[in-house]
């Protein structure tokens, strides 16, 4: 266990800390108005004390819950650890969960005080007002739009800083007994986890534990205070908070605001992260963009592009590992960073990339390959909100593509005879809140967590993840159906958005597709091929083709593997519309819900297995501002080739 | 608690009601015909300070001539303009834009190859008073003025949402964005009185939502008065305060969206009648 300073135990003591050490370092930039804002350290401590005293004047005690609404901003951060100095809970919600799922956090915690970004917010919040009775205060950032809104819970950011300003300057003494009486065993901050079953649960997390985790993946990746990262995922979800609040106020970096939702690409290049983090998705679409562009690119670019991409894939992993690489390939390599792999790296906006993870969920092995052959150090890491992210993480120079790499120090692994992970750590979460019967099954009395993932530690110690362990499945036959193995071998190609295979006692496997509109968009105009929306574009004959290319090509890598071969995906359909986390079919962190997604398409899975050529289907919608509509269509279902098992050997 | 039971909508409209003011702008029996074509017959109607008023009629009904007599470029044969207690009617429309009205265009008249932040300075020019030399070497006072005009500039990006097209050239933009940087040019005039020539046209629905969003907030936020000429009534009818309807050049309607709503002439111009 990492040995954490007792004047240093608490997130506002840090902050205290920095700002006395380096109170003129950045701490935090956000881009507005075109120009990047720098707050320091001492800027930080400054807005967080007022905003503290603020908080406490309008009657937020320890042991409350303050809810965090909003985009990476600045403000909301400072929220979080004025919270935390009154030995307040920091709560942070999803900015783009519709209104009704935010009554429920907001119940179960008995939430009285909520500060949020913007109108959008405001007007969530009032909405369910009548249904969380506890709700007493909003406060919002941006008072755009909320001139005329009379209520009476809601307050302007700046009065709230105003009203802190003011009693600070009368007492200064009060916030620094609040401050001094919290403890590293105290509620830091609550993740509501993204519900993959059933309603979310809360996961109440110790300053202590989150501390020790952050400080524990600091050391070994050795941060120090001139990293930079950049905020651009839901701070609702651990894995943006821990970089964009518990590990900078461990270690001292620096995070960047983007300006908006759509300029994070140009920002980040603007910015140059040292420092970067990523769900598969990101890396996903930004390859998708990549070879869209390779695609429309002029036919000498195209033929170096190929050239030297093919080169990077040989020699460029073992060159970021500090394997032997021959002479004549070295100097080649040379050449391809001058000419590609920089001007790759500058246009994703990682030419300063020291360090990037990814997280959350498997990771191609291709996609993962081309990041690191152009020289951009990916690692994986593996954990949870539960486990306060960082459970393992791939050393430097030790990196597999399909593995998360070995333990971090402290934390212990074992598994159960079903291959269940089960991990215990310094970092593990105190409990799910209000709810000791979760608690229990997640944890049990030698404080192991269960995980719920699938998996086995290689030989080299490093730890491999197969899939869920209530997701492996058989087939009829006994044939190992892992599922997530095949959606993600699919995902890989850049028409495939997301896949969701069917199998388990099953005779045979079935996949929904669902298409990249962008790309397949691409693809059809460069064909002159007409659609008149998505609807239409997935249902084309032309698509069809294009995608069981796709899903043979996957059926041609399976039959290479003796124990999955049988598991080739035999019947496909393209779905009508895109999965959505708004109609339930995705988390807020993007993972497919399989149970879900087969009961409400229980007619596609029924036509997959009866051979039906076609088959009509009606799904409910529910559009950004909350209204639901409906859409049918008729979905086509088509064979792909099955390819026997490549070795001679077959599986038993 | 009782207010928040109100929809936002009635709640908004309940406060604007109780801020909008005197007329600001008053069309006076005006009349322009082209040759034998008459476009505008006697047309009488007012704008009050802060409201949103619109002119809406079937295609050729004169919307788009009445904006433009408004504007100054055109001169009407008869009736006069009154504007902030002075009459005229053969104001240029370079006079108007100083005296503070501001236009988009049905059909976009932007500068094609200049990026969405070059096209909104263009909006700054009749603000701007260093001389032509100074702001080509950029040096002293014309360095200045231009960092007001860019925070100014920069204050209507954030304002539209189209921080990501900053320095994207306009013509790469889809329709529905290059509509938004039409009204943030008519904006960067900072104008009391707006005229908005179909800002919705051609859109879609998610694009009209956006549009009335945004009409609505520079309404709310800046308090300007917005005279709009739409030819979707749905819209109109959500948004406006006060309505006029004219067909044939000729005015058959005029009130409040649901007194319009009502009214038979209306109604007949619309969707016809049966002989």
């Amino acid at each position: 266990m990492s040995e954490i300073n007792s004047d240093r135990d608490t997130f506002p003591k840090l902050l205290e800390h920095h700002a006395k050490v380096r109170g003129d370092r950045p701490a935090l930039r956000e881009k507005d108005l075109g120009i990047w804002q720098t707050w320091t350290w001492r800027d930080y401590a400054d807005e967080v004390r007022a905003l503290a005293c603020g908080l406490a004047g309008q009657g937020f005690k320890r042991g409350d819950h303050l809810a965090v609404v909003g985009d990476n901003r600045p403000r909301l951060y400072a929220a979080m650890c004025a919270a935390q100095c009154l030995g307040g809970i920091a709560t942070p919600l999803y900015q783009d969960a519709v209104a009704a799922e935010m009554a429920f956090p907001i119940q179960n915690a008995e939430i009285e005080h909520a500060l949020v970004e913007d109108q959008e917010q405001v007007d969530k919040l009032l909405e369910i007002l009548p249904k969380c009775p506890t709700l007493k205060h909003i406060y919002y950032d941006d008072p755009r739009g909320l001139r005329h809104y009379g209520q009476r819970e809601l307050m302007g950011y700046e009065k709230l800083l105003e009203i802190g300003r003011e009693s600070l300057r009368r007492d200064a003494a009060f916030l620094e007994t609040e401050i001094a009486k919290g403890a590293g065993g105290d509620t830091a901050a609550m993740f509501f986890t993204s519900g993959t079953t059933g309603t979310p649960k809360g996961v109440v997390l110790t300053h202590a534990a989150l501390i020790d985790r952050a400080k524990a993946a600091a050391e070994m990746e050795h941060l120090t205070d001139t990293d930079v990262v950049l905020a651009y995922l839901p701070p609702a979800w651990i894995g943006q908070n821990i970089f964009s609040y518990a590990q900078p106020l461990v270690s001292g970096y620096s995070i960047c605001c983007p300006e908006s939702a759509e300029t994070v690409m140009s920002d980040m290049r603007e910015i140059g992260p040292t420092y970067y983090f990523g769900p598969p998705r990101v890396f996903e679409a930004l390859l998708t963009q990549v070879t869209i562009r390779m695609e429309d690119a002029s036919r000498a670019k195209r033929w170096l592009y190929r050239r030297f991409m093919d080169l990077a894939q040989r020699v460029g992993g073992a060159l970021l590992d500090g394997k032997p690489v021959g002479a004549v390939d070295r100097l080649l390599y040379r050449v391809g960073d001058l000419l590609l792999y920089g001007p790759l790296r500058n246009v994703l906006g990682m030419s300063r990339v020291r360090i990037a993870y990814t997280a959350g969920e498997a990771i191609g092995p291709d996609l993962f390959r081309f990041y690191r052959s152009i020289g951009i150090n990916l690692k994986q890491l593996y954990g949870s909100t539960e486990t306060s992210v960082f459970v393992c993480i791939q050393p430097d120079g030790q990196v597999k593509a399909d593995t998360v790499g070995p333990a971090v120090k402290g934390v212990e692994l074992r598994f159960t005879p079903e291959r269940e992970l089960l991990i215990r750590s310094p970092g593990l979460f105190k409990e799910y809140y209000k709810n000791p019967q979760a608690t229990m099954e997640a944890k049990d009395p030698q404080g192991w967590f269960h995980t719920g993932d699938a998996g086995f530690v290689d030989a080299d110690g490093h730890l491999k993840i197969i899939d869920r362990v209530k997701d492996v499945g058989r087939l009829s036959d006994g044939t190992l159906f892992a599922p997530k193995y095949l959606e993600n071998k699919l995902k890989f190609f850049p028409y495939i958005k997301e896949a969701v295979a069917f199998g388990h006692s099953r005779d045979r496997v079935c996949a929904f597709i669902n298409m990249d509109m962008e790309a397949v968009g691409n693809w059809a105009e460069k064909r002159n091929l007409p659609y008149a929306g998505y609807v239409d574009l997935a249902s084309r004959d032309e698509v069809y083709d294009l995608i069981r290319e796709c899903v043979e090509k996957v059926n041609a890598d399976l039959s290479a593997e003796p124990e999955l071969a049988g598991s080739q995906i035999q019947r496909f359909l393209v779905l009508h519309k895109e999965l959505d986390p708004d109609d339930g079919e995705l988390t807020r962190t993007r993972k497919v819900r399989r149970g879900h997604i087969a009961d409400r398409y229980a007619s596609l899975v029924d036509a997959l297995y009866a051979g039906a050529a076609t088959v009509h289907v009606e799904a409910q919608v529910r559009y950004e501002d909350g209204r639901t509509g409906t859409v049918s269509a008729d979905v086509k279902v088509r064979d792909a080739k099955v390819f026997p098992p490549a070795a001679v050997r077959k599986a038993a | 608690m009782q207010e928040s039971e109100l929809p936002e909508g009635r709640l908004r409209e309940a406060a604007r009601s109780s801020r909008i003011g005197a007329p600001i702008l008053a069309v006076e029996g005006v009349s322009l015909s082209f040759g034998g074509v008459r476009a505008l017959a006697d047309v009488s109607f007012d704008v009050r300070e802060h409201e949103i008023r619109a002119i809406i009629g079937p295609n050729g009904a004169g919307k788009s001539s009445m904006l433009n007599v408004i504007n100054g470029v055109y001169h009407p044969q008869q009736g006069t303009i009154r504007y902030l207690g002075r009459t005229h009617h053969d104001m240029d429309s370079h006079e108007v834009a100083q005296s503070g009205i501001a236009r988009t265009f049905q059909n976009l008249a932007l500068f094609k190859g200049m990026t969405v932040l070059e096209n909104i300075m263009t909006g700054r020019t009749l603000k701007m008073r260093s001389s032509l030399l100074l702001q080509a070497l950029r040096i002293g006072p014309a360095l200045r003025e231009e960092i007001e005009h860019r925070t100014v500039v920069e204050n209507i990006i954030d304002f539209l949402e189209i921080q990501a097209y900053r320095k994207t050239p306009v013509g790469r933009l889809p329709y529905g964005l290059q509509k938004r940087v039409d009204l943030a040019r008519a904006l960067a005039m900072e104008p009391r009185v707006l005229l908005l020539d179909e800002p919705m046209a051609g859109m879609n629905v998610e694009e009209k939502q956006d549009m009335c969003r945004f009409i609505l907030d520079v309404n709310d936020q800046f308090g300007t008065t917005i005279v709009l000429i739409e030819h979707d009534m749905s819209v109109v009818m959500d948004i406006s305060d006060r309505v006029v309807v004219l067909d044939y050049g000729k005015k058959i309607g005029d009130g409040t969206p649901d007194e319009v709503r009502a009214n038979q002439a209306v109604i007949e111009a619309y969707l016809g009648v049966s002989h």
